[in-house]
Formats: structure tokens, sequence, C-alpha cells
């Protein structure tokens, strides 16, 4: 299960949307997010969850792949969504004591859980198809004019770089533990929420140990090749714009023009 | 009725996606009593693989694994009480350490497989004593013992479970020279009493010592399953293989070559030494 933490977790392959250049997916990305923002129609989220469906495709990702990282945020989504349905106000669908499920409570709760998912699924798509050294340079690059007005961009950049690559690091650790204790008979699975909380410390102890001894040895590697943060680095291979950028910029206006012409039609 | 069986696994990573793997074909395994295994293979060879299979951590694609005649991945089949019987030990076991007290952190594996804190504290006694940890360590907290007692004390952990299958993925990793011989010999002190222990290794010297039988894995497959002289004696083809001898099989192979009538199922370096002194006919000549 613990493998199927999408998020954050690089997947190889030759597509496109590997291939292009991370600004261009960075701002795709903004672009989705802020354009899903404006969306209030359920035409909006047809476009959105159409498109996306286009690129997982194009970026030859299986499918299954994807949707199981999915499974990690079920939890999250049913909680959101059962906050909407009894807490918003409207017309009366049925009712038990002080609860109350309203007619609009469902309808909000079905449109922003859909939100939710594709908002996800878009964002997974950005660390899916883009190596988190990749997402750091263009990062980088894209918000470098900042560091005139003294924003540490490039070390907010390598923070988020690390943190991200921290993920499946972490994963990998916790699966370890997990069999490592299962195999002197933890039990993970059975028992009220109290005994379940109480068996997780088998867990949690040397996962943030190892949390931190991993950390500890990544600043001493990162300080022994002579990192001192971002002034005057340069790159191996600095980023470049390529004909296939120019296109998806085109096409990632284009999508904004649709989502906003059909908020104000 | 074998201990633990093996019929004919394979194993499968990533199944259905750009980065599936078959990590194991066609294994087929005869596990007994007291019985001292090595199991030896180039890296990816499957050798982790094979070791999660054997106590229930994985489940195989084909196949099935049976210890003591059940199925472990039948139905209703209570893998819990496996774990307790079939004891894994990881790379760098002290990963695992957790409670405030070694004592503690030995009882754990006890105290899941169902005895009171009473009888807990005298199998983690017993199993700290088989690793010569005394008790001046018992109420030490793990994280300040040095990186050798650290290791005794999470094997200890599993020891303690008083398994009858002991399952080690090189156990003296990183460990100096006195520490290593110390740490085997304490397996083979528990093998003595009856255990079987398996020996995951990448180093034949610490293996020959030790073990009667080794299994050798290659790109997944059974290539080798024999007694150790059989097995150590085909250099060439573990060398191909990304393997190697014992150092001394190299030498005394060289001794024959020139002409020395020394045996060639030597292991160890004591063994050699025995052989040596026997050619020139006692200590002291030349």
């Amino acid at each position: 299960m613990l493998r199927d933490i999408t998020l954050g977790r690089y997947y190889r392959s030759d597509s496109i949307i590997h291939k292009l250049d991370p600004r261009v997916k960075l701002f795709a990305v903004l672009m989705f997010v802020l354009t899903m923002f404006m969306g209030d129609r359920y035409l909006h989220l047809a476009a959105a969850a159409l498109s996306l469906l286009v690129l997982i495709v194009v970026s030859r990702i299986p499918f299954s792949y994807i949707v199981r990282g999915l499974r990690f945020i079920a939890v999250l989504l049913t909680m959101s969504a059962l906050c909407i349905v009894f807490f918003t106000k409207g017309r009366e669908l049925w009712s038990y004591g002080i609860l109350r499920i309203t007619y609009e409570g469902v309808q909000k709760a079905v449109f922003v859980s859909i939100r939710l998912v594709l908002l996800i699924l878009g964002s997974s798509l950005l660390t899916l198809t883009t190596t988190p050294g990749n997402l750091t340079d263009g990062m980088d690059r894209s918000l470098g004019f900042l560091e005139k007005i003294k924003i540490p961009v490039h070390d907010i950049a390598m923070m988020m770089s690390v943190a991200l690559r921290f993920i499946p690091i972490l994963t990998e650790e916790t699966d370890k533990i997990m069999k490592a204790q299962t195999s002197r008979g933890a039990d993970f699975e059975s028992g009220g929420v109290i005994r379940r909380a109480k068996a997780l410390l088998p867990l949690l102890v040397p996962l943030f140990i190892a949390a931190f001894r991993r950390a500890n040895d990544l600043a001493t590697a990162m300080d022994a090749r002579c990192y001192m943060g971002g002034a005057g680095r340069t790159k191996m291979r600095p980023l470049r714009y390529g004909r296939r950028d120019y296109i998806a910029y085109l096409l990632i206006v284009l999508y904004v023009i649709l989502m906003a012409g059909i908020r104000f039609c | 009725m074998s201990l633990l069986k093996l019929e004919n696994i394979a194993y499968e990573y990533e199944a259905g996606t750009a980065m599936q793997v078959r990590a194991l074909e066609q294994v087929s395994i005869e596990i007994n009593e007291n019985e001292f295994i090595g199991i030896i293979g180039h890296t990816g060879s499957g050798k982790s693989t094979l070791m999660q299979l054997m106590n229930g951590l994985l489940v195989p694609c084909e196949g099935r694994v049976l210890f003591r005649g059940e199925d472990i991945n039948g139905k209703d089949y209570d893998k819990r009480k496996l774990h307790c019987n079939i004891g894994l030990v990881f790379q760098y076991p002290e990963n695992q350490l957790f409670e405030s007290s070694v004592l503690k952190d030995v009882m754990f594996g006890p105290g899941n497989k169902g005895m009171t804190p009473e009888e807990a504290e005298d199998r983690a006694k017993l199993a700290l004593g088989r690793v010569n940890l005394g008790e001046e360590y018992y109420e030490k907290i793990p994280f300040e013992l040095s990186g050798g007692e650290k290791r005794r004390a999470a094997i200890a952990g599993v020891m303690a479970m008083d398994p009858d299958v002991m399952i080690l993925d090189e156990p003296a990793a990183g460990l100096d020279p006195g520490s290593r011989e110390e740490l085997l010999n304490s397996l083979a002190e528990l093998h003595e009493t009856g255990k079987t222990i398996i020996i995951v290794s990448h180093s034949m010297e610490d293996l020959a010592g030790y073990v009667d039988r080794i299994i050798v894995l290659n790109e997944g497959r059974i290539w080798s399953d024999g007694k150790k002289a059989e097995v150590f004696s085909r250099v060439e083809e573990l060398e191909a293989m990304g393997l190697s001898a014992p150092e001394p099989v190299y030498l005394m192979k060289a001794l024959r070559r020139r002409g020395f009538d020394v045996r060639e199922e030597v292991f160890t370096v004591a063994g050699a030494v025995e052989e040596l002194k026997r050619l020139s006919g006692g200590p002291g000549n030349a």
C-alpha cells in the first residue's frame, strides 16, 4: 500500500510531457489550479477532466498507476465531503436529530470532491513527469527575479525539491520498518483506534530516527560537495526552450481562454 | 515432512507497469530441522525476495510455500504466528530498535507471540545471553549502544521469539572482525540446539566456516543447492556469476597445481593452517 503514494514520485518514461521544459509544466499546473477555482460549473470540471485524460494518455503513464495514488487521499476526500454535506444550509433532504443533509449540501459535496480529485491528479502529473532536480531548476529560473527583492527563491526551491524527494524515501523506510516489526509479530491492522495508535510506536520511533539520519547524511554530502547556497551556481544542462515548449504554452493559453469563456458566457 | 518447503515459486515486482521485474522463477527448496544453510547470489539475484517469501511477508505469484505441511498463504492461516516461528532479521536490523530499554525491546517479539510479561522477560534475557549482552545492558537505552551492540540486541529481539527457523540477511555486515566472529558463533550455538539457521550473504568466508549447505541464486533461479564442498569447488562458474569461492580454496588449488598433495575441501583459514601443518609434517618444519 505504501508503494502507492504517487505524490512526489517520478515515473520514468519517454513521452512528450516528460520532455517538456519544467517551466512550462509549472505554468500549466498554476493555470490549471487557478482556472479550477475560477470555475463553478460542471462544464468546467468536464473540460478539466478531458484535458487531464488527454495529458495522461500522452504521458504514457498507466492509468492504474495514477489512480492508485488517489486511494491514499480517499480519507481526506470523504472527510471533506462529509463536512460539506452536513454543514451546508439549504433545502432539507433528510434529517435525524441535529444532523441535516440538504440538497445543496450534496450538490456542493459532489462538485468539490470531483474538483479535489482533478486537482490532485493534475499536480501528480507534474511530479510524475518531472524529476525533482528538473523541478528545482524550473522554479529557480522562473522565479529567479524575486531574488532581487531578497526572497531566497533558490533556497526555497531546494527545500521543496528535497522535501519532495524525501516522500518516496520515507515511504521506503516505513515499508522496511513495517516489514521488520511485522516479522517480530507486530500487528498494525487489528484493534480499535487507540490500540492501533499505540501499535504505531514501533513504526514511528525508528522512522523519525531514520528521517533525521537521512537528512543529516544529505546535509553532510552536500557540504562535502561544496554546496554553499544558490549564489553563483551554474548548471550542467541549462534550461532551454524548444519548439514543443512554445506549442505547449499556446495550448495552455487556449485552455485558460476556454475556461474563462465557459465562466463568462 | 519437511519444515519449510517452497514449491515452484515465482515472484514479480510492479506487475503491469513499465517497471515490471520477474524476481524469482521456478524456485523449489526443501528445508528441514537443524540445518545451517547459506544463500548466496549476485546483487539482484532475488535473495531478499526469497527471504520474504519464506516468512510470508510476500505472497508468491506462482507456487506454494508450506510450513510444516501447511500452505502459509492459505485462507485463514495465522501469519502472525508464523512470524514468531520463522524469524526474519533484515539487513541493519538495529534500525528497528524503538523501546526505552534494551530489555523491553527484546521483549517485544515474545510479547507479540502471546507470552506473559514474565515469560517474555525470561526469553529476552536468555536471548540476550546468547548474543553476549549481559545484565548491565538490560536497562540501557538502545540508542546509546555501540553499532555492534545494537546489532546484537536487534538479533536477540528475533531470537527471543524462539523461532524454529531464523533467516538473517547479511547479519555481519559492517561489523568489525571480532564482532563478526562472535555473532556467527552465537548463531552456530543456536544451531546446536536444533534450530535451522539460514544466512544470506555476500561473504563466502563468513558462510564457509559455519554452514553445511549452500544455495546459489542466479538471476532469480536456483543455480545450485547442495553441500558446501560441492558448490565451492566450482570456482570458475561462481566467478562467472559475479561470486567467488572462499579465499582458502584458491590457495589450496594453487598449491595442488604446483604438485602439493593438499585437500581441496578447505574453506576456512583455520582449516588451511591445519592442512598446511599436516603437509609439512608438523609444527616447526619449513
